[in-house]
């Protein structure tokens, strides 16, 4: 189990959360203008990388909020993490 | 040499000192027809249908570690077609239809075994999906019947039916047909199979990056033993198709998860057949060493750590102890975790890509190993003739840019 620190309520264990998928994924400004390959890759293509994953969680257990995360997806050590709308 | 009566009375009395090895191990030659990238199950099955069917021999496999020792030889070994979506019946009673005579067809045991899979359902909304699915499986020609729990009971002794447990059985879907191979057999088998046919299994050999002509297609691939010339490659790698397809430059609509299995100590036959819960993640059959065979369900996160979080088995021990209390006091011997790719909707991707020559099998996500053969079938014919095979014509990358989805997650409401 993840010993995943919240940028809000300090080292909690994994299970306090819930996982949100990756990161800095922002919704196009205007989804209309957009083309079916630009929409899917917004809604589907992710880069699942093999290393340095910035990625969403959510405490759900704990302040409720989302924030981001830097891991490592092979050791799954976490590099740190900081609040939402910031940049990583 | 072909397996039989006589040959093994033959080494049986020479002391079993004269078995050949079953595949060649060559060096990669400068440059081949089709490359698959990927020696498990699926990748040496397709390997094997190129040259038996196609006639294609002119094909190397090439695999990084060992065959069949990633996703293949980490799995819980199930086999079953009741799925409800017509593209996946479709694809997965195909496959079982090539399960039934694998052992013949390869003259390799696989040690398919019909020993039925029984799926339990423990809400309402369970028995409402699983007897949706049935109707569904029934029309398309595919075998699967409701159970009662005490019928569920016959077919399953050890099972727990009481109604004073924090997850009582209302009942269960049955798939008599269902049931169970020897994983590391079908990776052999399909291996002896496509050596013989011209094959070339490469083993230790990773794949680090295709290259391309000025065009955009396919020439071949760099690999820790060298360049490797080809004008098909077909990318056969699980839970790292992300990390290769990204070599040519295509995003893939793909997660990678740890899913984890465990096995029990080896005790004597308790238990017919294969029983599943989606509901609470436990599934659960008995190998033929002895062993429970226990898959339990993904992590949360992405990763490709091929271990998972010790609460996710805790969790699925649970259950199993409470639905078999007779294996309260069995101890655990081993676990591990296996990288699968998971999709959007669930549902497997085969076909072509946006780059010319290259081809891809993957999003088998939890359940790819029930597959194999059909996988590996359809995946064949359509690296061969350069065009989908009609039963891989819906599973397309192109699916997710035209929204036809194939959305087994919300008819399952798991992983499966």
């Amino acid at each position: 189990m993840l010993v995943i620190p919240c940028p809000h309520c300090g080292p909690r264990p994994e299970n306090e959360f819930r996982y949100a998928g990756e990161a800095h994924i922002a919704r196009p400004a205007d989804p209309e203008a957009l083309s079916d390959a630009a929409w899917a890759d917004f809604l589907y293509m992710r880069g699942n990388p093999k290393g340095r994953h910035a990625e969403r969680w959510r405490h759900v257990h704990g302040c409720g909020r989302f924030f981001n995360c830097i891991r490592d997806t092979v050791t799954d050590r976490i590099e740190r993490t900081y609040p939402a709308g910031t940049a990583p | 040499m072909k397996f039989s009566l006589r040959t093994l009375l033959t080494q049986g009395l020479a002391g079993h000192s004269g078995w050949p090895e079953q595949w060649r191990s060559p060096e990669p030659k400068a440059a081949y027809d089709v490359i698959i990238v990927g020696g498990g199950g699926h990748g040496l099955a397709t390997a094997y249908y190129l040259a038996a069917e196609h006639r294609v021999r002119n094909v190397a496999v090439l695999e990084k570690g060992w065959l069949g020792g990633g996703n293949t030889g980490r799995n819980t070994t199930i086999i079953r077609s009741n799925y409800l979506w017509d593209e996946s019946a479709a694809i997965y009673e195909h496959a079982l239809k090539l399960w039934e005579g694998l052992s013949r067809e390869l003259n390799y045991n696989v040690m398919y075994s019909a020993r039925g899979v029984m799926m339990l359902a423990h809400t309402v909304h369970d028995a409402q999906v699983f007897k949706r699915h049935v109707h569904a499986n029934r029309l398309n020609g595919i075998d699967n019947e409701w159970l009662t729990p005490e019928e569920a009971k016959d077919f399953c002794p050890p099972l727990n039916i009481g109604t004073d447990v924090r997850y009582p059985i209302v009942g269960a879907a049955l798939q008599r047909r269902g049931g169970t191979a020897r994983h590391d057999a079908v990776a052999w088998g399909y291996a002896r199979g496509a050596s013989a046919l011209g094959v070339d299994i490469i083993q230790n050999c990773e794949v680090i990056g295709i290259d391309r002509d000025a065009a955009g297609a396919v020439t071949g691939v760099e690999t820790t033993r060298g360049r490797i010339g080809a004008g098909k490659v077909g990318v056969v790698a699980a839970g790292h198709t992300s990390v290769l397809m990204g070599m040519a430059g295509v995003r893939m609509p793909l997660e990678s998860y740890p899913l984890q299995a465990l096995v029990s100590e080896p005790v004597k036959p308790v238990f017919p057949c294969v029983v599943m819960s989606n509901t609470i993640h436990a599934y659960i059959s008995q190998s033929d060493k002895g062993e429970l065979v226990i898959g339990a369900g993904t992590d949360a996160y992405t990763s490709y750590s091929q271990a998972g979080g010790l609460h996710i088995a805790e969790h699925t021990l649970d259950a199993i102890c409470e639905m078999f209390p007779m294996f309260r006091r069995m101890r655990m011997l081993r676990s591990w975790g296996g990288i699968v790719d998971v999709t959007p909707d669930r549902s497997p991707i085969i076909g072509l890509t946006p780059v010319p020559g290259l081809f891809v099998n993957c999003g088998w996500g939890t359940g790819g190993f029930k597959a194999t053969p059909g996988s590996g079938h359809v995946f064949a014919a359509t690296i061969a003739q350069g065009r989908p095979h009609p039963i891989a014509a819906p599973f397309t990358l192109e699916r997710f840019r035209t929204g036809r989805l194939i959305d087994e997650a919300a008819a399952a409401a798991v992983a499966h």
